[in-house]
């Protein structure tokens, strides 16, 4: 039996379909979630993709996360179900508190939307298996509150436990795609929980998964075929 | 009808672009002496019924729990007259 891998719509959810197509092009099923809707329909694991879910009204992910469907996927992520969120999804995982820290207005103010340079830092998440410690990659990155903030305690812990999982490449000379783009705190792009199975990220990994579009490189597959490894070898 | 009042700000530490932006236009439109600014969120709540202690109360946790992010913000509850 193929994995089947939920991905949630709330009303200004945008990335759904491409989420739902990388899935596919991995090889598991894609089911789609509704925001109102507590049953998961027996996935094996969820993405919630980007967008504005509910407008970002008062912050982003605010209201998302007291939806019914967060219900469930709360209670499941505890218990250890794979979960991944890209960037407004991200937000809903902090301030689902699945995930530590916070998401605030970049730095420069600006919506920023480029194919961005990623250093993998670990490979031990659900999500990132088929990646090695150290590489690089690059997939699109768009946003205006992707600034990650936490306090020096718990960003300390997050380093000593190893569980910031990717970083803004800086180096590259000032070449194109390099760099923080958002201030956010030790240049973090993605963090995962103390498990390994909810993983949260800025950029856009769905948006990289076929030559034709995106990169132009097929980087963000490897989040997906990783997922899916794991699940068949559960 | 009873108005309670939430101020959400930012916490101190935590790096205000928007407040700094605000900050930097001052002095072009010739208000100076301003040497700080910090931009927060104010929600005004009217409230069915007595504003009590266990109507407070409740006021308190969904302003916790929702209105602020104590991660990032502070909040200060205040009624009204």
């Amino acid at each position: 039996m193929t994995a089947r891998i939920g991905v949630v719509t709330f009303p200004g959810t945008l990335d759904d379909r491409d989420s739902r197509r990388a899935v596919r092009l991995a090889g598991a099923e894609a089911v789609p979630l509704w925001h109102r809707d507590k049953d998961l329909k027996q996935v094996d694991a969820v993405v919630l993709p980007g967008g504005f879910s509910y407008g970002d009204y008062l912050r982003a992910g605010a209201i998302s996360r007291f939806s019914p469907v967060m219900e469930t996927i709360i209670e499941q992520a505890k218990a250890g179900m794979p979960v991944l969120g890209i960037c407004n999804g991200f937000q809903v995982l902090t301030e689902a508190h699945l995930l530590p820290g916070a998401m605030l207005r970049n730095t420069e103010l600006h919506f920023v939307c480029r194919d961005q340079k990623l250093r993998v830092e670990t490979s031990a998440t659900a999500w990132t298996a088929d990646f090695t410690a150290g590489q690089e990659i690059s997939i699109p990155l768009k946003n205006i509150d992707g600034r990650y903030t936490a306090d020096p305690r718990t960003l300390d812990v997050l380093e000593a436990e190893g569980r910031v999982v990717f970083r803004y490449a800086t180096g590259g000379d000032g070449r194109e795609g390099y760099g923080n783009p958002n201030g956010s705190l030790r240049d973090i792009a993605g963090i995962t929980n103390e498990g390994g199975n909810v993983v949260g990220l800025m950029p856009h990994p769905e948006h990289a998964v076929e030559t034709l579009t995106g990169t132009g490189r097929t980087d963000g597959l490897g989040f997906f075929t990783s997922v899916l490894r794991k699940l068949v070898a559960a | 009808m009873a108005r309670v009042v939430v101020d959400v700000m930012l916490k101190p530490e935590i790096l205000d672009p928007q407040g700094q932006a605000v900050q930097r236009a001052l002095p072009r439109l010739g208000f100076d002496g301003i040497s700080g600014v910090r931009q927060g969120k104010r929600f005004e709540l009217e409230v069915e019924g007595p504003v009590d202690e266990a109507a407070l109360a409740r006021i308190r946790e969904l302003s916790e729990t929702f209105l602020a992010n104590t991660v990032i913000e502070d909040f200060q509850v205040k009624v009204e007259s």
